[in-house]
């Protein structure tokens, strides 16, 4: 009986091991060498000989991105790739909803419905995107609209806008933090005296003052990350982007969304129902909290997918439209045209690394639901 | 025709003969040709593919492309195999920087300037071209054709319809355009980014002459010198005369607001030449009119597609007989009429060539020639890299300061001003 477990557990790393050595290998290998190119200057003439000349130098390819004067279009990529990111993954979670709660109750024609918004899924954001292009076009597509129904046609500009909205000092980055602390802790203060937890108020009240000192000092202003002022914000060519990457992934927010309105135990809603609920009222005290757990879910799937967004935006408004630009295309053209393959390296860092904040809590808790998996 | 002329003629051909054949012979197996010629270009590479194949029947061409991206994602293709040491026989280039900046300085091309000796092709490529394929270490590649970056379309019709001449200077054309644009004419059309960049250095060397715009790539003078300041400003000036949805719009786009009447004028290369007269069937000087851009009349800024020998290439002897071919008469003579350009030679047959592209070879035979900067010819991929950001620094900001200092420090940066 031992002697068989054991042949078991052997059967199954033999089954494992190829995989793992692969991941070990194409995955953590891979991500292990570009950060080290990260730390290097690979990119100095020259860079495609046999044997190029590379010099470790340390953080400052991260430093050069963050504060360095021609890197302004990376900063811009950053804001631009928040902006998307928090868009794209609020309206294709609302838009997902409002389509599974109508489609699930519907009497009739259900499946086929589903399969018509599940569709734009199958395309590739190339595809998505080349056709958006067109359909964008300042003089044509969605702008000649109104002209159907006799109104002027449409001006916006959609995709070659240059406007920004919401704008902010990158300089100022750190001193935005310390305000967005104060708020957070004065919130959090106020809480804990409501529900009368006097040692948490005393906390988040000390952090509070603490930010408000930091702040009325003027010391947090300056810390700038920059020598000047430079303004970043939200562009409005970014409108068309997210407008295309809604249509294509709002289909499949809807499928998850109807697969957890299924799993709502009926029991549930005729309970509701007999202690006098009405319709409007089980769905938002019934169903909606029972989709939290998929909303999570949700979120984890879309936010990478745009955090990492590159194909769909190269696609519709082309390499070098700064004010679409997000920094895995900068990534791609900083490697393979402007051969700085170190920072392309590090800019990919840096994505790696914002991914993983998003993912990783995602994942440990996910683990810790399980029990911990076998143990 | 007397005897002996006739005996010599016959030994002539002879010779020629038992020349030819071996050559032919000796050549065989395969050739690899990495590009990223497909489509409208696609006829004019297989038109020389299918020259090579008849004269070295042994040999098997092995057609690589990669489309797409203006060549962003060959040349991205490209530099994985170089570095993966997998270099196809030979490749598309940019001639000029974009291939020497990038290649040969990391000692990945062969010189061949035997070849250009071999062949006597220092005589018949304009010296001008040949300083800016080569370095003081040699010569480094084979170009198969001219293009030129520094053209105005329009269309001769409209033109007389709203009562305007032809700028032949950039003041004369910004006198001109609140005229335009009071019909409701975009006085310029415009496209994406790069040809942004392409509208600037026709600006940039109609402000500051070819002599200075040569300086200004061999580090002689500084980006932040006030000519290429006044360069900027003018740049700023004229497209507050283009139109507001440049970024969504293709160069193909662009030409198209002149043929309709939308736009006036357009500053394009001579692909735009191509582009009416064979996909938009226009009748070169009726449908489409063109000259120099303004102020840069007697000038060429010229680019060029060439082909070179990286170092270590499968097939040497194959590539050298393919580089031979492309550099002759009758190879350039083939291609250049299918593909819209011309002979980078000085004595092709003009009479294989349509209206546009005579009068663009007669101006390549007389004019100061000068290189191009939006295609490769007088930077490296670094500083064109970077350049974009300028590009779009300048488009949000409209600050010629601004710009220019940003140009320096990425012409620092990229070893420009150093070289």
């Amino acid at each position: 009986m031992r002697f068989r477990l054991k042949r078991d557990e052997l059967y199954a790393v033999l089954v494992i091991l190829p995989s793992i050595l692969l991941l070990a290998v194409f995955v953590y290998g891979f991500i292990a060498q570009t950060f080290r190119v990260s730390l290097t200057d690979w990119g100095q003439t020259a860079a495609l000989s046999l044997q190029p000349e590379i010099n470790y130098v340390g953080l400052s390819n991260y430093a050069d991105l963050f504060g360095g004067f021609l890197n302004i279009r990376f900063r811009q990529d950053l804001t631009n790739m928040v902006m998307f990111t928090v868009l794209f993954v609020g309206l294709s979670l609302a838009t997902g909803l409002v389509l599974a709660s109508l489609v699930d109750n519907l009497i009739w024609g259900e499946t086929v419905l589903r399969t018509v918004f599940l569709y734009p899924m199958s395309l590739s954001f190339v595809v998505t995107g080349t056709v958006w292009r067109w359909l964008l076009q300042p003089r044509g597509g969605i702008n000649l609209l109104p002209t159907l129904v006799g109104l002027r046609a449409g001006q916006f500009l959609w995709l070659s806008s240059r406007d920004q909205q919401l704008t902010f000092d990158w300089a100022l980055l750190p001193h935005y933090a310390v305000v967005a602390l104060l708020a957070l802790a004065a919130v959090m203060a106020g809480a804990a005296v409501l529900r009368r937890r006097r040692r948490q108020a005393a906390a988040w009240g000390a952090a509070a003052a603490m930010a408000a000192a930091v702040v009325a000092t003027g010391l947090s202003r300056r810390w700038q990350l920059l020598p000047y002022s430079e303004a970043h914000g939200f562009s409005t060519a970014l409108w068309g982007v997210v407008l295309a990457a809604v249509w294509q992934m709002s289909g499949y927010t809807m499928a998850l969304y109807l697969a957890g309105l299924r799993t709502v135990p009926d029991e549930l809603r005729e309970a509701a129902y007999v202690d006098g609920a009405s319709r409007l009222q089980i769905y938002r005290h019934v169903e909606l909290p029972m989709l939290m757990p998929i909303t999570v879910s949700a979120i984890v799937i879309l936010g990478h997918i745009a955090l990492k967004i590159f194909d769909l935006i190269f696609a519709m408004a082309g390499p070098d439209h700064a004010p679409t630009s997000v920094p895995a295309i900068t990534m791609f053209l900083k490697t393979f045209r402007g051969n700085q393959l170190a920072v392309g390296a590090a800019i990919g860092t840096i994505l790696l690394v914002i991914v993983s904040l998003l993912i990783v809590p995602y994942v440990v808790t996910q683990y810790r639901g399980d029990g911990g998996g076998r143990a | 025709m007397t005897r002996s002329m006739m005996v010599k003629l016959a030994a002539l051909a002879l010779i020629l003969a038992l020349a030819c054949v071996p050559a032919g012979a000796a050549v065989s197996g395969n050739l690899e040709i990495f590009s990223w010629w497909a489509g409208d270009e696609g006829p004019a590479l297989e038109a020389l593919i299918a020259k090579y194949e008849a004269t070295y029947p042994a040999a098997r061409v092995i057609n690589s492309t990669v489309t797409g991206g203006a060549g962003v994602n060959a040349k991205a293709v490209l530099k994985t195999r170089m570095l993966g040491g997998d270099p196809p026989d030979t490749f598309q280039v940019h001639a000029g920087q974009e291939l020497i900046g990038t290649w040969v300085v990391a000692g990945r091309m062969e010189d061949l300037t035997f070849l250009y000796e071999e062949e006597g092709w220092m005589n018949v490529f304009p010296a001008g071209l040949l300083k800016l394929l080569s370095t003081d270490e040699g010569i480094w590649s084979v170009p198969v054709n001219i293009h030129r970056s520094n053209v105005l379309w329009y269309v001769p019709e409209n033109l007389n319809k709203w009562g305007v001449k032809v700028p032949a200077t950039w003041q004369e054309f910004l006198e001109i355009a609140p005229t335009l644009q009071a019909k409701g004419v975009v006085p310029l059309s415009l496209g994406e980014n790069w040809t942004a960049t392409h509208l600037w250095e026709c600006v940039a060397v109609a402000a500051m002459g070819p002599e200075k715009w040569d300086q200004l790539w061999a580090g002689k003078l500084s980006w932040k010198s006030p000519e290429v300041i006044e360069a900027w400003k003018l740049f700023g000036e004229v497209i507050k005369y283009t139109n507001a949805d440049a970024p969504s719009l293709s160069w193909q786009q662009a030409t198209d607001m002149v043929v309709q009447g939308q736009a006036a004028f357009n500053v394009m290369g001579d692909w735009a030449a191509g582009y009416m007269a064979t996909t938009l069937k226009l009748e070169p000087g009726v449908g489409f009119g063109w000259a120099a851009s303004p102020g840069t009349n007697g000038v060429f800024v010229m680019l060029s597609d060439s082909f070179g020998l990286p170092v270590g290439c499968p097939n040497r002897e194959n590539a050298i007989a393919w580089l031979k071919m492309l550099g002759s008469r009758e190879a350039q003579d083939i291609f250049n009429p299918l593909k819209g350009s011309i002979s980078a030679r000085i004595d092709s047959d003009m009479s294989l060539y349509n209206k546009y592209l005579q009068s663009a070879a007669a101006d390549w035979r007389t004019n100061v020639i000068a290189g191009s900067l939006a295609h490769g010819v007088v930077a490296n991929e670094r500083f064109m890299n970077d350049f974009a950001t300028v590009m779009e620094i300048f488009l949000q900001t409209g600050n010629a300061e601004a710009a220019a200092n940003a140009a320096e420090a990425v012409a620092i940066q990229s070893g420009v001003i150093t070289r």
